[in-house]
């Protein structure tokens, strides 16, 4: 068997006073083991809630997931982990924030070799100055480069990004994803990446799958990115297909974003009858995420 | 001489001891009608950039004039528009603007006060808003309050501080399309603040990157000959489009790639397998060591 994250037939269902709330119904991928994913759509059309499930920190409602052959279960360090805010807890270091999982998945090894681990990954992100800073000295790219760090020296089977970069701006993001792809290189990790950044996508992933409009999301379509590896930004910005991949994935996503805007969705007729049982709970459903959106 | 001048302004923070160079020999000219956009990391400067244009802050040393003017203090003649909007949240989007608009003309009838700032609202579309108060506003239309404030006092130069960094991609891709529709209207000369490469080549005649701090200092200015108006999709067509965007990027990131961390220590990374936490303890049968990487290999290959 080739494919190391199999996710087959996943669905999220939020039961609501006025129904169910389907927000992912029958999302299937197969990942291969060490391949770069990323999971692009827009803001509330539900990729955040697929990877959530694939973290085991979202019950699953149908479907299920398989990583290197085990079925998933509840969240666990065998997934490394960068949210989007790099949560760290405030009162410790960026060293001991990274050692309290060292700590834990490598408790049959001396101390010593955990330490190393922590100042190794702390270095190659590029925190070897203020390794032993606290999060409130560090600035928001350096918090996040703490998180990839922490990520990593779990050494997990997979790592799982939830728009890791989302809250910088588009300069320090370039850096990052420098860093990012850097480290995913050397360690060969499979990586299953959220994000709404087009740029990012091209850059980083090996495969780009669209998630259509919640609720009810799925797989639009799946892109293949060839640019050779180890990617370079300049050669990447230079490779004849680069732009017009770039141009196809926003196209996807004005289309679907266009599909949500609209008044025309927002203000169907009261008097219409609902297409099926659940019809008024899709429409909350939709009315919320625009709202949102 | 250009509309807004700068010449070799520098400025810095702190005290003599521990004193913090932010920018470094700012050379800027504006001509009249222009729309320049300054892209660069955060941190670089760019706010106290436009601070020091707005007259809110002062420079060390070095000239800057608006019209042949010395630029000493804030004016009306700069309107700002602020990353994190700045309006009175006890005043309704109406009223907000109205303050701005009697600060300035305060000889006008109120009939005609009330009709200007009427029309302002509604050329950034938020008629149907008019009573509302921040608070009941997203951030989108927040600063769409905060464009028509600073256009409705007519100044002769606009200040745009980072105005679109604190929305979302949507909701930034429509109000970057509204104030290119706002500035093609009345052509005021435009100074842009922002992080986004893309969103400067999209909107200005000119972008100049501010290198990494500290002590930034412009780079090279790009002429943006792209012809307008321009098509947030159509763009990655145009060859001109993908040249800027490269130059911006590269010499962006090579003005930071400078600073390496000064530790020189020889790292080690131990060739150990972390431990399955989801197994009882007793599954370890009795190992007390992790196991190194190369051992699995060796079981591998026997197997």
């Amino acid at each position: 068997m080739s494919d190391y994250l199999v996710i087959d037939n996943l669905t999220k269902i939020y039961p609501t006073p006025k129904g169910d709330a389907v927000i992912v119904k029958d999302f299937n991928l197969r990942i291969k083991k060490g391949e770069f994913v990323c999971l692009i759509g827009h803001s509330g059309c539900g990729k955040s809630t697929v990877l959530s499930m694939v973290t085991g920190l979202n019950e699953i409602t149908g479907g299920g997931i398989i990583l290197a052959g085990k079925e998933l279960v509840g969240p666990g360090p065998d997934r490394g982990i960068v949210f989007q805010s790099p949560c760290l807890l405030p009162w410790m270091t960026a060293f001991e924030n990274v050692m309290l999982g060292v700590d834990q998945v490598f408790f049959t090894a001396d101390k010593a070799e955990r330490k190393q681990i922590a100042e190794y990954y702390l270095s190659v992100v590029g925190l070897a100055d203020s390794m032993h800073k606290k999060p409130a000295e560090l600035s928001q790219g350096m918090r996040q480069r703490v998180g990839i760090a922490r990520a990593f020296a779990l050494s997990p089977k997979m790592l799982l990004l939830d728009e890791p970069f989302g809250m910088l701006d588009s300069l320090t993001r370039m850096e990052l994803q420098q860093v990012l792809i850097e480290l995913w290189r050397r360690d060969k990790k499979t990586a299953l990446m959220v994000t709404h950044d087009v740029d990012e996508a091209l850059f980083l992933a090996d495969r780009i799958v669209c998630m259509t409009n919640g609720p009810e999301a799925e797989v639009g379509e799946i892109l293949e990115v060839h640019f050779p590896r180890p990617r370079d930004r300049k050669a990447v910005l230079e490779h004849p297909d680069y732009y017009k991949l770039r141009e196809h994935l926003i196209a996807f996503l004005e289309e679907r974003a266009h599909k949500k805007l609209p008044k025309t969705k927002i203000d169907l007729p009261k008097s219409s009858p609902p297409q099926n049982p659940n019809g008024s709970a899709h429409r909350k459903a939709l009315n919320v995420l625009l709202n949102h959106a | 001489m250009a509309f807004l001048e700068l010449k070799n302004v520098s400025k810095g923070f702190g005290a003599n001891g521990s004193r913090a160079e932010v920018l470094r020999d700012i050379n800027l000219q504006i001509e009249k009608g222009e729309f320049v956009a300054i892209v660069g990391f955060s941190g670089a400067g760019k706010t106290t950039l436009i601070s020091l244009i707005a007259g809110l802050l002062k420079a060390d040393s070095g000239n800057l004039t608006l019209n042949d003017l010395e630029i000493t203090a804030p004016g009306p003649d700069r309107g700002i528009v602020f990353q994190n909007y700045s309006l009175l949240p006890w005043l309704s989007v109406f009223e907000n603007i109205f303050l701005a608009v009697e600060a300035v003309n305060p000889n006008w009838s109120p009939q005609k006060k009330k009709e200007h700032v009427e029309k302002y609202i509604a050329i950034v579309n938020l008629t149907p808003a008019r009573d509302k108060k921040p608070g009941e506003l997203s951030g989108g239309m927040r600063q769409r309050v905060s464009v028509a404030r600073a256009l409705a006092m007519n100044p002769q130069i606009l200040l745009l501080d980072e105005p679109l960094s604190a929305l979302d991609a949507l909701t930034r891709a429509t109000l970057q399309d509204e104030i290119s529709r706002i500035w093609s209207e009345d052509k005021k000369t435009v100074v842009m603040i922002t992080n986004d490469p893309d969103e400067g080549i999209l909107l200005a005649d000119r972008i100049i990157p501010l290198s990494a701090g500290p002590g930034a200092t412009l780079g090279h200015a790009i002429q943006i000959d792209i012809p307008r108006p321009r098509d947030r999709k159509a763009i990655n067509h145009e060859p001109r489009f993908k040249e800027i965007r490269r130059e911006i990027i590269e010499y962006l990131l090579n003005s930071k790639g400078e600073h390496h961390a000064t530790l020189t220590k020889k790292l080690i990374l131990p060739d150990i397998e972390p431990e399955d936490l989801s197994l009882p303890r007793h599954a370890l049968g009795g190992r007390t060591k992790p196991i190194r990487r190369r051992e699995v290999k060796e079981i591998e290959v026997s197997a």
